[in-house]
């Protein structure tokens, strides 16, 4: 019982825990799973953020040349940018805006020339 | 008096799991209690005919958000043996610190919905503002608060570096000192113990006979825990499991209190002894015998195994082996799971089994799952005739029910 009211009485001249929140945001820490950002112009279309994907949110058509992502099933796991061979997808720590419509990320880049095409 | 049925849950004011009770009551006394399940269930375990193996991982860690690097642990674990994969000790022991901070978190929120269970308001805030300081550390180590997502088939995706690992042990000398001032409250209060002490008793031998798993099962006398198999870096960290005898409310409270000031104790050992060196296996084309094989995980299942003399001895701490440079992050694990595992860990609620079953392709057979709430609805029923109306929620509440993981 004097336990607490001595807890009561340290936490009334505490600072309080709790932030008034859209006045003061707490802010993310470095490394921060937040958003998923793709650089097209590396992207070279092999797929592999595709297949790796669990929740299967990405499409990628490698004869159109487009990045897709589901915004709104991405489960920010990070797989895909662990595997992304040329390191074009990376994380930012702000995490997404609130919507009110279902979103999806599509990017539209340049596809990569079959070898016999890059030669004529 | 006549008998009135009552339904409790799957929503009621002071149950944070979705578990329906079916009550008769009698005079406001408890005379049967009748569970259904099936209100949460998603079908997760069918997903494995899906999505691949390593895509697994991310799915069973959303088995249950509190525990999901545990359920991430178990699986990884088990497809470890099946492909005879190697972890690297620095990845053991980063799964070690990641699972008891796991556990302190999930401890910590379920003695804040323990005190609110019996209206001690003050007391749940309290608690989760110690809380807040691990979920703050899981973030800043782990990229996420809740589903953190650091474990691979092979190691871990992310490491500590030392200030990390500074930084950690600073928190949680702060957390301790906060939970220790609280220490006097949820132990010894009048209120508390009014509420508690002799509510819901589950006996050493019932405890035994219907199966119950985790405090349940320890705050029943029984010295078994699934940490003393010695899985991720337990069997170099000498572990001994937390014991109460009276089998109450109170004595479940009392271990999941103790075990928290242990989970500290234990990322502590662990943060000081974590040798250097690689955190994830390279596997290339693993497992080249094709014959099924049956390993039974973490050797021996049998409750006399567990005899409370028995525990692990400290071995010295080993010199690391510090010019192993850190290797890539991300497990690259080739070939394909080919035989059948069963593997054990304890999950803050109790021991949780995988069994998991290959038959070389991407997609596993069978990925069954085996929750501690599973196990420990039967004592609950057994537990709840002859108790007050009143007390339903307390007692409830002491098995630390997980629904979300009882259904997948
Ligand atoms: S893995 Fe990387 S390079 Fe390949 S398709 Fe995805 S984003 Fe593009
Ligand atoms: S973060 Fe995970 S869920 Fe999201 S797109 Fe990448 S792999 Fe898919």
């Amino acid at each position: 019982m004097f336990n607490m009211t001595k807890n009561v009485v340290a936490n009334l001249f505490a600072k309080s825990s709790t932030r008034l929140y859209p006045f003061a945001v707490r802010g993310h820490f470095e490394g921060f799973r937040g958003t998923l950002h793709i650089n097209i112009d590396e992207c070279i279309f092999c797929r592999t953020c595709q297949i790796k994907c669990p929740s299967q949110c990405i499409a990628v058509d490698n004869k159109a040349g487009t990045w897709t992502c589901e915004a709104m099933s991405c489960v920010y796991c990070g797989v895909c940018v662990d595997v992304c061979p040329t390191s074009c997808l990376s994380m930012s720590k702000e995490h997404r805006q609130v919507a009110t419509e279902k979103q999806t990320m599509a990017y539209q880049g340049v596809p990569k020339k079959k070898k016999k095409e890059a030669a004529e | 008096m006549a008998r009135t049925i009552l339904p409790f849950g799957p929503q009621h004011p002071v149950l944070p799991e979705p578990l329906h009770l079916k009550l008769t009551i009698e005079d406001e006394i408890v005379v049967e209690a009748l569970p259904t399940l099936g209100y949460v269930h998603r079908g997760l375990e069918k997903l494995c005919e899906v999505r691949d193996f390593n895509q697994m991982v991310q799915i069973v860690e959303r088995v249950c958000g509190i525990c999901s690097c545990l359920h991430a642990l178990c699986y990884c674990e088990g497809i470890e043996q099946i492909m005879g994969v190697e972890v690297p000790r620095r990845a053991k022991y980063l799964r070690t610190i990641w699972g008891e901070l796991h556990r302190v978190h999930s401890h910590l929120l379920w003695l804040g919905l323990f005190a609110d269970a019996f209206g001690f308001e003050s007391l749940f805030m309290q608690f989760w503002r110690v809380r807040e300081r691990i979920m703050d550390i899981m973030e800043a180590t782990c990229g996420n608060r809740v589903v953190v997502s650091v474990n691979v088939v092979g190691g871990v995706r992310r490491d500590l570096s030392p200030e990390q690992c500074q930084w950690i042990e600073q928190q949680l000398i702060i957390s301790e000192k906060e939970i220790r001032q609280l220490q006097t409250t949820i132990l010894n209060d009048y209120t508390v113990k009014k509420r508690c002490c002799g509510k819901g008793v589950l006996t050493k031998e019932q405890a035994y006979q219907l199966g119950a798993v985790g405090p349940m099962l320890r705050g029943s006398g029984w010295a078994q825990d699934a940490r003393q198999t010695g899985y991720a870096a337990f069997g170099e960290l000498g572990f001994e499991p937390i014991v109460e005898y009276d089998g109450d409310s109170y004595a479940r409270c009392a271990v999941r209190f103790r075990e928290t000031l242990q989970s500290f104790d234990i990322v502590r050992l662990a943060i000081a002894r974590m040798p250097a060196g690689e955190t994830a296996a390279n596997v290339e084309g693993a497992n080249e015998d094709d014959t099924p094989r049956i390993i039974s995980g973490n050797r021996g299942g049998i409750m006399q195994s567990y005899n409370r003399d028995k525990h692990h001895s400290i071995t010295a701490a080993p010199p690391p082996d510090l010019d192993i440079p850190a290797g890539s992050l991300a497990a690259k694990v080739k070939g394909k799971p080919d035989g059948e595992a069963v593997t054990r860990v304890e999950q803050p609620r109790g021991e949780l089994m995988y069994y998991l079953k290959g038959v070389g392709s991407k997609n596993m057979d069978r990925v069954r799952i085996r929750t501690p709430t599973f196990a420990n609805i039967p004592p609950l029923l057994a537990i709840l005739p002859g108790c007050e109306l009143a007390d339903v929620p307390v007692i409830v509440l002491s098995i630390d029910p997980c629904i979300s993981c009882t259904e997948r």
